[in-house]
């Protein structure tokens, strides 16, 4: 049997890898996309694991609602990506400047 | 050591590398293929933790899908990696810091020990005599059918915002334009003229 500290150490060093992605790679958008995808997949790790170490139907359909929300969050991320690359010709977090911030 | 054991230390090995590559290697396009492999990986524990249907809604949906665009996106967009690689030796230990320590909070916050000897519940799916979809389609479809009504439309509005996002009309296309062909009207385009008749008188 697994134990369930296995899964919650896994998603805890999973998110703490996706928070270093977000920190070292600040100037590449896709890669800022990746890590916040990876930081889903932690959190659903630890839902997953809860939900059938503790034999509730709840936390494995709150994963297929934050997939859901995932899949929606990364095209809009994307399309953002696109139409950006095509107004400015970079996806340089440093270039993006225009609006002062 | 039960064979569900190492399947899972090698399973958390494949994604714990996985996710170091995503964030450090060089080429993007290296980084999304790592990307899937982290999320392969992470289907299969998932099936280790009787989680069938989300380990292949997983796969069909986050590596079928949505990693698919990435790729596409990735290789579409002509992007120099120099200018976006600066910065990251600098970064690089204070990513590390944050991380451990971070790491090191949670893993306090959580307090492991008290967790190690939790097994797994005998599975709620198999006592109720239901495979795992039909588990969760139940409650999905009984319970829960506002939500997923309400997911359907964030489904909707993200099509709607990633098309209308990347939709650009360029001037010099040569295309129809439908409402236009409808709206015409006969007088538009018909000019009946009232003209003198001209040429030879007609023979009597």
């Amino acid at each position: 049997m697994i134990p369930l500290s296995h899964f919650l150490f896994l998603g805890a060093v999973l998110f703490c890898i996706s928070v270093a992605g977000v920190f070292i790679n600040r100037k590449n958008l896709i890669v800022l996309l990746m890590s916040i995808e990876l930081m889903l997949l932690a959190v659903n790790m630890n839902f997953i694991a809860f939900s059938t170490y503790s034999g509730d139907v709840a936390g494995q359909l709150f994963v297929f609602f934050i997939l859901t929300v995932a899949a929606a969050e990364s095209a809009i991320g994307l399309a953002i990506i696109v139409a950006l690359f095509r107004n400015r010709n970079t996806i340089n977090v440093g270039e993006i400047d225009t609006m002062k911030g | 050591m039960t064979i569900q054991l190492l399947a899972f230390y090698a399973f958390a090995a494949a994604m714990i590398g996985a996710a170091i590559g995503v964030i450090t290697v060089r080429n993007p396009v290296h980084s999304v293929l790592l990307l899937v492999l982290a999320f392969f990986s992470s289907a299969c524990l998932w099936l280790l933790a009787h989680a069938e249907f989300l380990a292949i809604a997983l796969v069909l949906v986050y590596v079928g899908a949505v990693m698919v665009l990435f790729l596409f996106v990735v290789m579409m967009l002509d992007i120099k990696i120099a200018p976006l690689r600066e910065g990251f030796a600098r970064f690089l230990p204070v990513g590390i810091l944050v991380a451990a320590v971070m790491l090191f909070e949670m893993l306090t916050l959580i307090g492991l020990r008290r967790y190690a000897g939790v097994g797994p519940v005998p599975d709620a799916a198999t006592a109720a005599g239901l495979s795992n979809t039909e588990w969760l389609g139940r409650a999905l479809f009984q319970d829960y059918l506002l939500p997923f009504e309400i997911a359907a439309m964030v489904l909707t509005v993200a099509i709607i915002a990633a098309v209308t996002l990347t939709l650009r009309r360029r001037a010099n296309t040569r295309t129809q334009d439908p409402a236009k062909q409808v709206l015409v009207r006969k007088q538009d385009r018909l000019r009946v003229v009232q003209m003198a008749v001209t040429g030879k008188e007609p023979q009597p």
